[in-house]
């Protein structure tokens, strides 16, 4: 995509295992336009995590990286640890799903959040404090000024969660990457959070990358998906498009797997039998293919490519993709 | 009581249960009542702390409570003692969250199925052998391949079905399920949920369904129970209470759940606020801190369950039904 924020090349991941080779993202193209909001779903396991830190550069010391992360021109598998450094934290942030990860528990909210926007922004320090009550009040963090005096652990998941996004909030970054941030925390907290993310990010006009595997959550909130299955990419598209014909049968199947609201008890789910491929083990043919009830001919044999379906924008992997009489 | 079960087999009077930390009292369970009738599902959901975990343990006397009933056929668990409480815990039996943690690592499989037994005393080995192959049978793993191996080699959802196997060779009536799905990927819940229906028609079950995912719990449920802070705010028929929420905390929960249809915008009006302290809840109603309809009333007197509809209780001052 020409003029994205961001765009991933070719990527993959090798790990290395004592079971041997672990490939956890293989071959995943994506971008991302400013402003724009990208929302990347899968099982537990399928490479989310592992594509999000190679975008930020933050793969495990073992992990061997190839292909390209371009970031407002510059590739940033190229940069320096100083520049990086830099860059996060700066124009790329991340919120992940436990804040504890983002947060130090040794230190009040107030010094976390000062000394972040003090590495980054030429303020002094009465004006870091004052931007950093404005930012908790913000996150909607009610009594601003008392909160900086508290640690992490006296408040509340949700509580939590707010302020880790008040600090990678805190530079104004370009690109905004929130690794599951509501999944551990209760429906009408996770709406709350939602929707302030959502509300920064227009006022910003930052980019996102919203990961989850809940389809739920990307329906309503973001302007392109992309579903990944073991390590790949497996359908993107326009989120409208996506829900409209959805093409890849995983797709179509997770979202059927869903229990809903409008469904009544006592309806037995469409399960999705078995359960994803070990990794160490890459299958020959379509990762999906044992669990897949279209799978036929060269599904075993060969792994279907990501190309366009009507519309350049709507790319999927399968050879017999749902309602289409394009297949095999 | 109001909600009366035609047959109920389990039936929860007024009961209370507080924990005790550093000098203070959290009131985790407050005057909760409920009734289970023979065959049926009830659900149970509400906010992670608000006491649905507690509330199942106190029903299996592994907690117990400060005051109030637990009658299970008839007999009241709280003032049962020794081997007539054993015998009338064997028809009680629950299943944990985290599939994982609960299952011991050093062991078989085949020995963690058949613990039960040996505790219940079935001494011939032959016996319980036959039953441990018949619920793994049953639970969909093959006995002759999972038996001999340890529970590090598989996955949650299938630890999730080896504890479904140990809660069911007993041949219980009653299972507490405590978020059995919540850890659980997309895929593999929809899988656990339809073994958990199964079972229940196979083995006859009567089922309290805890969790925090109110399609989850409408999905399995018969009727639903809403839990906020320690209190029961509203119990109903499932279709019926997600169709008319009568109470604001059950009305907010839906609204809340994200749908995956892109047409449905998420509504921005889940009022900010979060759950407050169990130590100190609010006085009245403790939902009416967040609470659009809250007043006056609501901050003086507690309100009771009252019928709003047939067989749909609430308790709210100013129900929306
Ligand atoms: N540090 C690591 N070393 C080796 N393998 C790892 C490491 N971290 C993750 N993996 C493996 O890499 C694969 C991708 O993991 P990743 O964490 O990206 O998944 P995910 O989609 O984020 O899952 P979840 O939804 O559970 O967060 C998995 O098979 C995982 O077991
Ligand atoms: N052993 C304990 N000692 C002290 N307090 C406890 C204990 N167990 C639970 N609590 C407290 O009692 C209240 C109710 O907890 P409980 O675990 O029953 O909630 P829950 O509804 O099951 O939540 P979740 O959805 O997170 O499992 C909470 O405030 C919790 O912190
Ligand atoms: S390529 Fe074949 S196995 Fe894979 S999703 Fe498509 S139909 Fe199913
Ligand atoms: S009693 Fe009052 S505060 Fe409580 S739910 Fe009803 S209206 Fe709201
Ligand atoms: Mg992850
Ligand atoms: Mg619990």
């Amino acid at each position: 995509m020409s003029g994205a924020l961001l765009s991933v090349e070719d990527a993959v991941v090798d790990l290395p295992t004592p079971r041997g080779n672990l490939r956890a993202v293989d071959h995943v193209d994506l971008a991302v336009g400013a402003g724009k909001t990208l929302g990347i779903v899968g099982e537990s396991g399928c490479g989310k995590t592992m594509l999000s830190r190679a975008v930020l550069q933050l793969l495990p010391k073992k992990a061997k990286l190839s292909g390209r992360v371009m970031f407002n021109g510059q590739d940033l598998t190229t940069l320096s640890a100083e520049k990086l450094r830099k860059l996060r934290g700066r124009s790329l942030a991340v919120v992940f799903q436990d804040p504890m990860t983002s947060l130090n528990p040794v230190l009040t909210i107030g010094t976390q959040l000062i000394e972040t926007i003090q590495e980054h922004l030429e303020l002094d320090l009465a004006q870091a404090r004052q931007r950093s009550i404005e930012l908790l009040a913000a996150v909607g963090i009610p009594a601003p000024e008392q909160r900086l005096a508290q640690y992490p652990h006296q408040l509340s998941g949700g509580m939590r969660q707010r302020v880790a996004i008040a600090i990678a909030l805190s530079c104004e970054p370009q690109l905004l990457i929130a690794d599951e941030p509501t999944t551990a925390l209760d429906v009408t907290i996770q709406a709350q959070i939602l929707d302030l993310l959502a509300r920064e990010q227009q006022r910003r006009h930052m980019a996102m990358i919203i990961i989850t595997h809940d389809l739920g959550v990307v329906a309503g909130r973001t302007d392109e998906v992309a579903v990944m299955y073991a390590g790949r990419v497996v359908e993107r598209a326009p989120t409208p498009a996506l829900f409209k014909q959805m093409r890849m049968p995983y797709t179509e199947a997770l979202l059927a797997a869903l229990p809903k609201l409008d469904v009544a008890p006592h309806t037995p789910l469409p399960a999705i039998s078995g359960r994803p491929p070990d990794p160490t083990r890459p299958l020959k043919g379509c990762s999906f293919s044992p669990r897949c009830r279209y799978s036929a001919g060269r599904c075993t044999t060969e792994k279907p490519r990501l190309s366009p379906a009507e519309t350049q924008e709507h790319l999927y992997a399968c050879f017999h993709p749902i309602a289409a009489g394009v297949g095999a | 009581m109001l909600q009366t079960a035609s047959d109920p087999l389990m039936k929860v009077e007024n009961l209370v249960v507080e924990y005790s930390v550093g000098g203070k009292t959290i009131h985790a369970v407050s005057d909760v009542s409920l009734e289970i009738a023979r065959g049926e599902t009830l659900g149970l959901v509400g906010e992670s702390g608000c006491g649905k975990s507690t509330l199942g343990r106190a029903v299996l006397q592994l907690r117990q409570a400060v005051s109030g009933k637990v009658l299970f056929d008839g007999h009241d668990l709280t003032t049962l003692k020794g081997e007539s409480l054993r015998k009338m815990r064997r028809r009680v039996q629950l299943i944990f969250q985290d599939p994982i943690a609960s299952l011991n690592p050093r062991r078989r499989i085949g020995d963690i199925v058949a613990e039960p037994l040996m505790i219940a005393g079935v001494k011939d080995p032959e016996e319980r052998k036959r039953r441990v192959d018949e619920v793994l049978s049953a639970v969909g793993l093959d006995p002759a391949l999972v038996s001999g191996r340890q529970p590090h080699e598989f996955s949650g959802g299938q630890c999730q079905r080896i504890c479904i196997a140990r809660s069911l060779v007993l041949n219980p009536e009653f299972v507490i399920c405590d978020e059995p799905v919540s850890a659980l990927d997309v895929s593999i819940r929809a899988q656990i949920l339809n073994l958990l229906e199964e079972m229940k028609a196979r083995y006859g079950l009567t089922l309290l369904f805890i969790a925090h995912d109110l399609a989850v719990v409408k999905a399995v449920s018969d009727r639903v129970a809403v839990m906020y802070l320690g209190r029961l705010c509203e119990v109903g028929p499932s279709e019926q209470l997600f169709a008319r929420p009568a109470h604001p905390y059950t009305a907010l929960l839906i609204e809340a759940i994200p749908v995956p249809d892109p047409d449905v915008r998420p509504t921005q009006s889940v009022p900010v606020g979060e759950p407050p302290s169990p130590i100190a809840p609010p006085s009245g109603c403790r939902f009416r801190t967040r609470c659009p309809r809250a007043d006056a009333r609501c901050a003086g007197e507690v309100p009771e369950l009252r019928v709003v509809a047939p067989g749909q209780f609430a308790a709210c001052h100013h129900p929306l039904i």
